[in-house]
């Protein structure tokens, strides 16, 4: 791949370094010699067609597929230039580094302020004004304070789709991570919950570093930074969202984010 | 054409498939409702007082008792009648056949006394007199029953506390002498422990022998009182005051006395001891051994089917071997209960029972103590035959979380102990909770591999009570399922048994239903707290 090297740009000091990353489920292989980084403080966004490797490639950034059986990597992960697959790193540390939003939204049975806090809760943070504090915040962050801050004590299951999901987000927030992955947050949501979950991503960069999978290629160039394209477990082309919406590097690209992609 | 294509539309549609399952849950309602309607009609009919009719024969003679049921002469093709005439001491018979053409004519005479006596079962006659020497009784009451039972009453309940006080000394006599077999059997019998403990048992062997003569006086006594009734055709009978544990007269009882009567048999069924060989008296030590087995039962197989559940579905790594191990645990759930009750007898009776006996009791071998059944081994084998249905119940409950809230705790930085406790658990309590309801109406309802295990038809003491260590895990105990199949099928006098058979029934059916709706109401409220219809 002698042209790789022109359509993948370089980040000086990334927060995340993907270094030769091959993944395989069994004996299919999932991911192929990914190498990138992923600036901090930023939102990138990746794309790509379905099936390409996006969700795959996001949840080893926090090593949620540990779940997966018979799944096995190769290469390397660094976040802030600690090796994330390294035998010795505490995954339970990691994964309060790196917060996750997926795309189903998941709240527990639990009421809405038990959600909110329930990371907190794990970290065995007790004091009752912290909690409450950071329940506000969150939701706030989340922008489901308003709609939400009469019933805390009800059952979250009573919440809509999109307020689950916004939820989710402030659940992902309140422990303060310092990077929000995000898998398709919007894709089962109406217009509106979109612009707000949209409008918080924008707030919360600067803040926080933010790597989003999306389908809606307009959402990724309003919302972010940085883009990636994957294809069948390839990274095809990365760099400034600006300009890999509007010249393109690589043909499939451009056939991809013009819709022209079979 | 325009038939065919209605026909054809009739079959498309399902319609007889419909009529079909409909039909088959109508068979299976009818079915239950049936058994419940039997149990409940001849239970709850059991204690009322019912009129005791005088029949007036044509051979002169005289029949007296309650009625029971009719029914054609199977020889003759006339109508007769089946009489509960009691008086088993008299006519050796409680029952009696009567031909319709033999009968001349009824009546309902209001002095008749029906007496439940301590043993012999009902006596059905009129009062002639009383002989009370050891009562003074005002002139005007001489002949009042009542009132001379209610002056032997104070001298009754005398001699009950003395046997009680009997029965406390008894029961140190046999702890001291436990002891001493203990220190007999360590080859320690001239210490000066010993000594002291032959003098502690002596001492109290005088007071028992005090008390034993105390007692035989005072029975002596309440015995000579005596009242004598006749029968309908004129036999004298007399019967002692304190053999008589109620008296009623059915034909000149009003209603509210019939409500109260029927009261103080409900009252004395919950709470009192069976006499007469279990078919008459109350069923207190059986109800008590069914809650107890039931409670222990759940205290052992809850936990270990639960954690099992969890091992099976959270931890064991999915493969050849899980799943041989999940076939092999709902395969035991189809295991004959008999088959249970042999293992539990050989396993934990004869193979645990008597290691304990040889580690712990061995002074009392040969008698065994934990080497026999006792309500410990009948409640681990029947934990034993639910444990499956626990496991599955979990392992299904935990299965059916959405994975999506596994990786949603996972992803906030939870362990997997973590996200299992604080939300999985709750999360599968109420499937958890229907298997363990399940566990629960099946071992209520297990005879079998109690027979083997420990239950007896009669236990002199509750396997719960006042006297140290308190719970007697090795004592064996009562049960309504294995008293209904004793009362009903082994009893010398199975029809004077019948009524009792049907109340028996009626208890056990309503206590296991308490105890399942208690639990369906707690599932249904963790149902709610901890859905996710949603997801
Ligand atoms: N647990 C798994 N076991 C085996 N193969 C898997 C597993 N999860 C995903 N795959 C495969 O890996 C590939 C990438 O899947 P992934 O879910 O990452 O795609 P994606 O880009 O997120 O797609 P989408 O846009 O539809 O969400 C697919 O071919 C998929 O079939
Ligand atoms: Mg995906």
């Amino acid at each position: 791949m002698s042209h790789s090297a022109t359509a993948i740009m370089s980040i000086e000091k990334p927060q995340v370094e993907v270094e030769h990353l091959n993944l395989f489920y069994g004996n299919s292989q999932a991911l192929t010699d990914m190498s990138f980084g992923i600036p901090a403080s930023q939102v990138t966004a990746l794309i790509g067609p379905s099936g390409c490797g996006k969700s795959t490639f996001l949840r080893c950034i926090n090593r949620m597929n540990d779940l997966v059986e018979g799944l096995r990597i190769e290469g390397s992960i660094t976040i802030d230039g600690e090796n994330i697959n390294d035998p010795s790193l505490d995954v339970i540390e990691l994964r309060r580094k790196v917060g996750m939003v997926f795309q189903k939204w998941n709240p527990f049975p639990k009421s809405i302020y038990e959600n909110v806090i329930y990371g907190l809760r794990i970290a065995g943070i007790k004091e009752r004004g912290v909690l409450d504090q950071a329940v506000e915040q969150s939701l706030k962050r989340a922008a489901l304070w308003d709609e939400v801050k009469d019933r805390l004590q009800q059952s979250a299951m009573g919440l809509s789709g999109g307020q689950m999901q916004r939820l989710c987000i402030a659940r992902a927030v309140a422990v303060n991570p310092e990077i929000i992955l995000m898998d398709e947050p919007c894709s089962a949501l109406d217009p509106r919950s979109t612009s707000r979950i949209e409008e918080l991503i924008r707030e919360l960069r600067g803040e926080y570093t933010i790597i989003i999978v999306t389908h809606n290629m307009q959402q990724a160039a309003r919302i972010s930074d940085y883009t990636a394209y994957m294809y069948l477990g390839e990274l095809i082309e990365y760099g400034p969202t600006q300009k890999l919406f509007t010249v393109p590097e690589r043909k499939e690209t451009e056939d991809y984010i013009t819709g022209r992609f079979g | 054409m325009a038939t065919k294509k209605s026909t054809n539309k009739f079959w498309r549609q399902g319609e007889p498939f419909v009529w079909g399952t409909a039909l088959a849950l109508t068979l299976v309602l009818f079915m239950t409702v049936l058994l419940f309607y039997v149990v409940l009609a001849n239970g709850i009919t059991v204690f009322w007082p019912k009129d005791v009719i005088l029949a007036t024969l044509n051979n002169g003679g005289y029949a007296l008792g309650e009625l029971v049921k009719d029914e054609k002469n199977p020889a003759t093709g006339k109508k007769r009648f089946q009489f509960k005439i009691g008086n088993r001491d008299l006519y050796s018979l409680d029952f009696k056949w009567i031909d319709t053409e033999d009968i001349k004519s009824f009546s309902t005479p209001s002095d008749i006394y029906v007496l439940e006596r301590q043993e012999n079962g009902n006596f059905y006659g009129s009062l002639k007199e009383l002989k009370t020497p050891g009562l003074v009784l005002p002139a005007e009451k001489k002949e009042n029953l009542q009132a001379a039972l209610d002056a032997i009453e104070p001298q009754r309940l005398e001699v009950e506390k003395i046997d009680r006080q009997i029965a406390a000394l008894n029961d140190k006599v046999e702890q001291n002498n436990n002891k001493l077999l203990k220190l007999r059997y360590k080859k320690e019998e001239h210490t000066p422990a010993t000594v002291a403990l032959h003098d502690k048992v002596n001492t109290i062997k005088a007071e028992f022998e005090k008390l034993v003569s105390v007692l035989g006086s005072k029975q002596g006594i309440v015995a000579a009182n005596e009242a004598v009734f006749v029968d309908a055709n004129g036999q004298e009978k007399t019967i002692r005051l304190a053999d008589i544990v109620r008296y009623y007269q059915p034909n000149s009882m009003s209603w509210l006395q019939k409500w109260s009567y029927y009261g103080k048999r409900l009252r004395e069924l919950l709470f009192a001891e069976p006499r007469e060989s279990n078919t008459e008296g109350g069923l207190f030590p059986a109800i008590f051994g069914t809650i107890m087995l039931i409670f222990m039962m759940s205290i052992l197989s809850f936990p270990l089917g639960v954690l099992a559940g969890i091992y099976l579905r959270e931890y064991a790594r999915e493969g050849y071997l899980v799943k041989m191990v999940r076939i092999a645990v709902n395969n035991l759930a189809g295991i004959p209960s008999i088959v249970y009750g042999i293992f539990g007898l050989g396993f934990f009776v004869y193979g645990i029972g008597s290691q304990i006996d040889l580690l712990f009791f061995p002074e009392k071998l040969p008698t065994p103590t934990f080497g026999t059944g006792g309500i410990l081994w009948a409640s681990m084998t029947l934990g034993l035959l639910t444990v499956p249905v626990v496991i599955v119940a979990t392992e299904e409950a935990l299965g059916a979380i959405p994975p999506g809230i596994r990786e949603g705790s996972q992803a906030l930085a939870a362990t997997k102990f973590q996200t299992l406790t604080r939300i999985l658990l709750p999360m599968a309590s109420p499937g958890i909770l229907t298997g363990f309801i399940l566990a629960m109406a099946r071992a209520a309802g297990e005879v079998a591999p109690l027979m083997i295990t420990g239950v007896v038809k009669l236990a002199p003491a509750l396997p719960l009570d006042g006297s140290f260590p308190y719970l007697h895990l090795d004592r064996k105990f009562m049960h309504l399922g294995f008293h209904i199949y004793d009362i009903g099928f082994q009893s010398p006098n199975v029809e004077a048994a019948k009524p009792m058979v049907y109340v028996t029934t009626l208890l056990l059916i309503l206590i296991v239903l308490i105890m399942t709706s208690t639990a369906i109401y707690l599932r249904n409220r963790m149902r709610e707290r901890f859905s996710v219809a949603d997801l």
